[in-house]
């Protein structure tokens, strides 16, 4: 914005790795959480998933960076969802072209990539006060770990609920699958004891600096 | 300059000059490029339609290697042309180059979303020789079976769908039955569980078939090829 | 019971494929705003309101789109219509209802960027409905929301006095809660066959 002086921040290998572990958009920040429980029955429509909203991320966020200082900001929330409604239109056109099955198992959920929050959070957040290498970089990085969020719950309910990867067959004819993974609670289960695991992880880091302090001030 | 908290103070000439030039400026890029997107991607996209329909085609018509398009229409059944409106009608022939079949698309809502489905008519056993499904949002492992289950598949083998006398729909309705009570060349076996799912498919198919049937059978000689 | 019904259709969305616990749509309010129960009532209002509204734009933009055969500009134009009739309801409410408006007006904003409200939309179109089967499309899709959302923050209230293990506590336990309620919705499964 004019007027008001940009903090620009130098880009480095964290500007990338922040999204894919502190700032998980899914397990940390709860954003985007639709997509996340609604295509991730099989790995393969997790990984299209993924993909394509880390492409209008990234393409998205770009073009907001590149204009950020031509855009009003009474209109700037109009502008972003605009810019990210073209991209995930042409994504949607794209993934039409690139494989018709993929398509009709995504269904209305391509389209619904315009509102996922995670995307515009990030035009907000970042890509209107920063230049357009560390948006790129921060990008990739936010969609990197969605699409991580999504593939580690679209294995877990693949193996479980149709005992396949991939569509490759993992465990043989005997295996009984556990069809309620593929089904909508399977979802909420799987996402949820991911977020468990992640609070353990968390409450034993915290844990662990505050036995730290507690020994420092004992000595 | 713009400061924090203009939404509240009355808008400049100048703002609203620079709003509008940005506003029409992303816009008129957006539309460039969702536009150029549209037409790279459609003969693509037409192309796959085409290849996923030949697909099923030579499923549901057994015997089937090459297809013509044809219409219904007002009219009765035409050669398939860009300008003609009404329901696509895909006719399969043989190696021999005869008629094997038509295939016509059903449609109707299934448990979660619309189920589209590609059937195959036998205009001379009078009978449904094989459903493809073209696109459905079934529950998996539930409902989806409609699409997989060889049993169920096998209620299409040999389907029952004759022209009444009167040619204005079937002489005998095509009917669910619960699974494993078929005893009728017209009866649909359910797949239990799966009640919604093959509910639809009976319906998609009666419906269609009371409509296309004698219409199909009156105008036989536009599909057959001349010998 | 026929499929293109309308109370099938209302149904079918309210309870049998509830939007948020059998479609996954309008998530991020479900775990945001299920914390009390009397402002998860104002928020599934304003939705149900919402929706109407939007459903309605909808249908008449699809029709205006089909009419000059531009219908790859169908996304961008729902979007930014939706986003501008929510902020006229937004306006008119304000002006003529300040009571409704005090009660409903906070959620608003948030509701634009609410995936049920493109959802219905979009579902609208792909299935072709008509003019009424749209708006009880839409309603049922609001009522069902309204439900799952009053449910859950039911429960939550009650577990709010509970002793849970540290590590469940918030989203995990939030997210579990709803695939017991899901597993729960899916036994309506049966409901329309039982007429049909």
């Amino acid at each position: 914005m004019p007027g008001r002086p940009e903090q620009h921040e130098p880009v480095t290998l964290d500007t990338f790795l922040r999204g894919l572990w502190e700032e998980n958009p899914v397990f940390v920040m709860l954003l985007g959480m639709c997509p996340v429980l609604a295509v991730t029955n099989s790995a393969i429509n997790a990984l299209a998933m993924g993909l394509a909203s880390t492409f209008v991320l990234v393409a998205s966020n770009s073009l907001v960076s590149l204009l950020r200082h031509y855009i009003p900001k009474q209109v700037r929330i109009a502008t972003y969802i605009i810019i990210i409604a073209t991209f995930v239109t042409m994504v949607d056109y794209a993934i039409q072209a690139i494989s018709l099955d993929l398509y009709n198992a995504l269904g209305a959920f391509i389209q619904l990539i315009v509102v996922n929050c995670m995307i515009l959070g990030r035009a907000e957040a970042y890509a209107s006060k920063q230049p357009l290498g560390a948006t790129v970089v921060n990008g990739l990085g936010i969609g990197a770990g969605f699409t991580l969020a999504l593939l580690s719950l679209g294995v877990v309910r693949e193996v479980l609920g149709s005992g396949s990867l991939f569509g490759v067959s993992l465990f043989g004819e005997n295996f009984q699958p556990w069809v309620v993974m593929i089904l909508p609670p399977g979802g909420f289960f799987v996402l949820g004891t991911w977020l468990l695991i992640f609070a353990a992880f968390r409450l034993r880091k915290q844990r662990r600096t505050e036995l730290g302090e507690v020994a420092q001030h004992e000595r | 300059m713009i400061q924090e908290g203009t939404a509240q103070s009355p808008v400049s000439p100048a703002l609203t000059r620079s709003m509008l030039r940005t506003l029409g400026l992303v816009a008129t890029l957006s539309g460039l490029l969702v536009v150029l997107s549209y037409r790279i991607t459609l003969p693509i996209i037409e192309e796959n339609k085409r290849l996923a329909i030949e697909r099923a085609l030579f499923k549901v018509i057994p015997g089937a290697i090459s297809r013509q398009d044809f219409m219904i229409t007002d009219r009765g059944i035409e050669l398939a042309q860009s300008d003609l409106q009404g329901t696509a009608l895909y006719a399969g022939y043989g190696q021999d180059g005869r008629l094997k079949g038509v295939a016509l698309e059903a449609a109707a809502a299934g448990y979660q979303d619309v189920i589209r489905i590609l059937y195959g008519y036998d205009p001379y056993c009078q009978c449904i020789r094989g459903i493809e499904v073209l696109k459905m949002a079934e529950t998996p492992g539930i409902g989806d079976k409609i699409a997989k289950d060889p049993v169920f598949q096998e209620n299409f083998t040999a389907l029952e769908a004759r022209a009444n006398a009167t040619g204005d729909g079937l002489e005998r309705a095509i009917v669910l039955v619960k699974q494993g009570e078929k005893s009728e060349a017209w009866q649909i076996d359910a797949i239990s569980g799966a009640t919604i799912s093959s509910k639809a498919i009976a319906r998609m198919l009666n419906d269609s078939a009371q409509r296309y049937v004698p219409l199909i059978q009156n105008n036989l000689a536009v599909m057959e090829p001349a010998s | 019971m026929n499929a293109d019904s309308v109370t099938f259709i209302f149904l079918n969305a309210a309870i049998v494929n509830n939007f948020v616990l059998a479609m996954f749509l309008g998530i991020c309010p479900f775990l945001g705003v299920s914390a009390k129960r009397d402002t998860a009532l104002s928020m599934g209002l304003a939705v149900i309101f919402v929706m109407l509204v939007s459903s309605i734009c909808a249908y008449g933009i699809n029709w205006l789109l089909k009419l000059f055969e531009i219908e790859y500009l169908r996304l961008i134009c729902y979007i930014a219509v939706i986003a501008s009739a929510v902020q006229l309801v937004e306006m008119t409410m304000k002006k003529f209802s300040p009571a409704l408006f005090r009660a409903l007006g906070i959620f608003l904003p948030l509701i634009t960027t609410n995936c049920a409200i493109l959802g219905v939309a979009l579902f609208q179109t792909s299935r072709e409905y008509n003019f009424l089967q749209s708006l009880a499309f839409s309603l049922g899709a609001g009522v069902g929301f309204t439900i799952a959302l009053m449910l859950m923050a039911g429960l939550r209230q009650h577990l709010e006095l509970a002793k849970v293990p540290n590590v469940s506590q918030g989203a995990a336990l939030t997210l579990m809660l709803a695939g017991l309620l899901s597993l729960a919705f899916m036994g309506f499964a049966g409901l329309g066959a039982q007429h049909g």
